[in-house]
């Protein structure tokens, strides 16, 4: 009886231990979601020039309807991006018709990556103030096979433009304001592997690696990475943290407590077996 | 017992640190650098006959586009070249020659007096023709030099008057010189026919067009547009791939553009060391009315003609670019292969194929060819996995259900082990 008590108290304590670490770990890196600061104030007009929003800020942009507007967004391994974006639409009286709006997620590569859910595209009434969407992509794995797209830490460009609308309304003023949250995945994405730096563009520069292989450093190196590039609230993760090491290490203490308690129902109540019963 | 339960905690406030001691610490990286040539824009405005027209706030367009003048030199970055051209604001005649080559320089290219750029908007007054085509030709001149980015804002009211010269295909011959340039139009009430126009320049080089119908959007929209070039930027390099791999330019890491007509590839080379990452990404602009569907297709090709690795994508619809990408990580040499260890006989060359699959009805030109835009990074390869999951790591309850039967197990076997030697020495 004491034996079960005993253990009960320890795999609850250990337990609490637990939660409490597995939770102070998974709040830190994803960013507050009510607190949407005031990031950049411009878009992009491509992936070269698209400004990077820090985690949890919103970017904010004027631009005129049928430009395409590009923003840079950091997301690390384990985490699952949704990108928003909310478009103020011109006044009703401008416009001749419905418009259709979209959202595209490109990632560090420049490769289209696929929502899982959201409202990637939305037909906007003629009336209609503003269109809302929204794209959550895959969770970032740090690391996939070369062949595979799946998406990788580094930056993710978001495109946002009109579809389709009448040639009318294109070039009219619009208001633009996106914002990325990031939901950390937990170690059922943790894979093995990681990639030497994140998908990022121009991530060979700092290397140094032109300058080294033959003194006259390519002439656009070092221009690639004047788009700024802004990094997750932590910095990049080292990808060797995930929580299978509390699982796994749970899981060998919960071994070793049921080998004890094992032990103890075999082998009987203790007692010294030198002593004589009834002594 | 007090030992047995001070041990159990003692392990889980272990466990407990050991969980946040592998928290990830932040990884500082350093600033990018960059030292840019200064970044320049002309501010081209159309003076023709039509900008008398009071139809912009009750103000005449000519004089809502002084005022938001006025505001932009005002506000202009002061890292930023400013330069003024007009077209059609001297010749009030009726011959169309000359009344088509009026475009003129009013303030150069250059660090910017505030004053004297104000004061030469104040003398212009609305006059002539509207000869947009050679207005860009010349503002592109005025540009030239440096490595900076560079941009036309191009406000007008009207279509060209000078045909047969499509200012349209203008703009996308300046935009082929690959000098980096981009061309901003902003039509003031427009009709129809310039909406059109604009549109199509814009689209020509990578720029915007937009619809001005009160002052203040003019205003903010061109002191926007000032402000977007000083921005950083990252400046591409121009190259020319060949259709062989054999004859392909070597690339190192950077940023490339290229021209790439429809229904042709591309062949680029890259040197890939053992132990190296290639990333590669290309983007084909649709700066032209194309079809409606359409491709683009990367591939890493061995000198050989072997494929490893290809990113594609296809998409359909109004777009500004079409793109892709892929990774290719080169394993690390084997100790024993590298005999010749001199570094640059053990690079591998890629080739880099771009192809696309763009169409176009057939009015449009083939010439030149869609604008391409290539990076290549190389950078240490990835940390390989041995497993699927992370370091071979064990999660969820049936795990954890596993080794608690194996425990229990083990300490049944272990306890009725020592039960039974205990039997046997005490028999003995």
């Amino acid at each position: 009886m004491r034996l079960t008590r005993m253990m009960a108290i320890a795999v609850l304590s250990c337990a609490a231990a637990l939660t409490f670490t597995g939770t102070a770990v998974a709040d830190t890196p994803s960013p507050d979601a009510g607190d949407s600061s005031a990031g950049p104030t411009r878009a992009g007009t491509g992936f070269r020039d698209a400004p990077a929003v820090p985690p949890g800020q919103s970017a904010t942009a004027s631009a005129s309807s049928g430009d395409y507007l590009y923003w840079a967004f950091p997301v690390d391994a384990g985490q699952r991006a949704t990108m928003k974006a909310k478009v103020t639409l011109p006044e009703s009286s401008a416009r001749h018709g419905e418009a259709t709006w979209r959202i595209d997620v490109y990632d560090g590569l420049r490769r289209r990556q696929p929502c899982m859910y959201g409202m990637q595209s939305r037909v906007a009434a003629q009336d209609a103030e503003s269109v809302e969407l929204s794209c959550t992509v895959r969770t970032v794995h740090s690391l996939a096979d070369p062949w595979s797209d799946h998406p990788l830490p580094g930056s993710y460009y978001l495109r946002l433009t009109v579809t389709d609308a009448p040639e009318k309304d294109l070039g009219l003023p619009v208001r633009a304001q996106v914002e990325a949250t990031t939901k950390n995945a937990g170690g059922a994405h943790a894979v093995d592997g990681a990639l030497s730096t994140p998908l990022v563009p121009g991530a060979s520069v700092e290397d140094g690696q032109n300058e080294k292989d033959d003194g006259e450093p390519s002439p656009s190196a070092t221009r690639q990475t004047a788009s700024a590039t802004v990094e997750p609230e932590d910095g990049w993760s080292s990808g060797w943290w995930s929580d299978r090491w509390v699982w796994t290490v749970a899981g060998g203490v919960l071994t070793l407590l049921f080998g004890l308690g094992g032990y103890r129902l075999a082998r009987g109540p203790a007692r010294p077996s030198r002593i004589p019963p009834g002594a | 017992m007090i030992f047995r339960r001070r041990l159990v905690t003692g392990a889980c406030t272990l466990l407990a640190a050991l969980t946040l001691g592998l928290v990830p610490t932040g990884v500082a990286t350093a600033e990018p650098t960059s030292d840019k040539d200064a970044p320049k824009v002309e501010l081209t405005l159309d003076v023709s006959g039509s900008m008398r027209k009071r139809d912009i706030d009750g103000k005449s367009r000519m004089a809502a586009a002084k005022q938001a003048f006025n505001e932009v030199i005002d506000a202009v970055p002061d890292e930023v070249q400013l330069g003024i051209r007009t077209l059609g604001a001297h010749y009030p005649g009726e011959d169309r020659q000359v009344g088509c080559k009026d475009t003129r320089q009013i303030y150069p290219v250059g660090p910017l007096d505030r004053t004297e750029a104000k004061t030469a908007v104040a003398t212009l007054a609305p006059t002539g023709w509207t000869p947009i085509g050679p207005a860009l030709m010349a503002a592109a001149d005025d540009l030239e030099g440096g490595e900076g980015s560079r941009r036309i804002v191009l406000i007008t009211d009207g279509e060209d008057t000078c045909a047969p010269l499509d200012p349209c295909e203008v703009a996308r011959e300046i935009a082929a010189k690959g000098i980096n340039l981009t061309v901003d139009t902003l039509g003031l009430v427009p009709d129809a026919k310039t909406r059109e126009q604009l549109s199509c320049i814009a689209e020509a080089t990578g720029g915007t067009y937009t619809s001005v119908r009160r002052t203040d959007e003019l205003s903010d929209r061109v002191s926007q547009l000032v402000d977007r070039t000083a921005d950083p930027i990252a400046v591409p390099v121009a190259t020319e791939g060949a259709q062989q791999c054999s004859e392909a330019p070597r690339l190192r890491p950077g940023l490339y553009t290229d021209r790439e007509k429809f229904g042709q590839h591309r062949f680029y080379r890259v040197d890939v060391a053992p132990g190296q990452e290639l990333r590669a990404s290309v983007s084909i602009g649709a700066d032209r009315a194309v079809d409606n569907d359409y491709g683009v297709l990367l591939r890493a090709v061995t000198v050989h003609g072997r494929e490893i690795v290809r990113g594609s994508e296809a998409g359909d619809g109004r777009t500004d670019l079409i793109s892709t990408g892929l990774r290719y990580p080169k394993a690390q040499a084997d100790d024993d292969e590298d005999e010749d260890e001199d570094g640059e006989s053990a690079k591998e060359t890629v080739c880099l194929q771009v192809s696309n699959s763009f169409s176009a009805p057939a009015s449009v030109k083939r010439e030149p060819g869609l604008p391409v835009e290539l990076t290549i990074d190389l950078v240490d390869g990835p940390d390989e996995a041995s497993d699927v999951a992370s370091f071979g790591l064990g999660r969820g309850w049936w795990l954890l259900g596993v080794l608690a039967l194996t425990g229990l197990l083990a300490g049944l076997l272990w306890g009725w082990l020592s039960r039974w030697n205990d039997a046997a020495r005490r028999t003995n």
